[in-house]
């Protein structure tokens, strides 16, 4: 079938995509150039959100991570890195070829559990013609989940006060 | 049909991603950069096990994960950017303003 053999081929790309920019976003030396590889690995989940007919989340992803959340990453690497970079000493020197080692032993231990762990149910598959519609979603979080909802907006505006009250310059005295 | 072990897997593979970067980096922003890869493995998986399942709350989740993201992210920022200004450095392990 044609369009199956599309969709396999969007989600082996999408995995690629994800999987080399998120190795780029923990190994690149570059910040900023780890920041744009966060943004293809948010373009790839939005991708894959797409491929799960998951299309109004997908494009809440870009709108608000690539849009809202890369602006401010890039923002504060522009006003933290680059003006420090000349001052600071390149890298603290402390065991890090060690370090690196066992924190990529660490990393694989997790994923093989968590991929064992996970086998048995992720075996269940997907049913084809089940895709939840927007209007269930919308019927679930005013009805269901409305506490949650009015919380996690809660959450939200004082994040907001917080994050302008931490970051507000001080006023020449 | 798209394998929900595929996706479970490639979650899986991101999380771990996010943990080494979390391990390894010394950058305080290059670990928020982390996060948010945990983050979006979170909700890559919610949104997988939705669509396998069948459930709508799934989404939802979904959804509050990518808000709680921004205020983390928003906060984070705010906190390495007054940090910097304090301390003028963003390197995590210099950092010792509160030690006594």
């Amino acid at each position: 079938m044609p369009s199956s053999l599309l969709i396999q081929t969007g989600l082996w790309a999408l995995t690629l995509l994800v999987l080399v920019s998120a190795g780029f976003v923990v190994a690149l030396r570059n910040l900023f150039r780890a920041a744009l590889s966060l943004g293809l690995v948010l373009v790839g989940v939005a991708g894959l959100f797409v491929l799960l007919e998951a299309e109004f989340l997908a494009f809440v992803q870009i709108l608000i991570y690539v849009g809202a959340i890369l602006t401010l990453v890039v923002f504060a690497i522009m006003l933290t890195a680059r003006v420090s970079n000349p001052r600071l000493p390149p890298r603290p020197p402390s065991g890090s070829g060690r370090q690196r080692m066992a924190a990529a032993l660490v990393s694989a231990a997790l994923f093989i559990l968590l991929a064992s762990v996970t086998r048995a149910l992720a075996a269940a598959g997907l049913q084809p013609g089940q895709a939840v519609s927007l209007s269930q979603v919308g019927q679930e979080l005013i009805t269901t989940l409305v506490l949650p909802f009015e919380l996690i907006s809660l959450v939200f505006v004082s994040a907001m006060v917080g994050a302008i009250a931490v970051a507000a310059s001080r006023s020449p005295r | 049909m798209i394998p929900v072990t595929h996706l479970s897997l490639l979650s899986s593979a991101l999380f771990c991603l996010g943990v080494y970067g979390i391990l390894t980096r010394r950058n305080a922003i290059a670990i928020l950069l982390s996060i948010e890869l945990i983050l979006n493995a979170a909700a890559l998986n919610f949104v997988a096990f939705g669509r396998a399942f069948g459930h709508a709350q799934a989404q939802a989740f979904a959804l509050f994960i990518i808000a709680l993201a921004a205020c983390e992210a928003a906060v984070g920022l705010a906190i390495v950017i007054g940090l910097y200004r304090t301390a003028r450095t963003v390197w995590a392990d210099q950092v010792n303003l509160l030690k006594g």
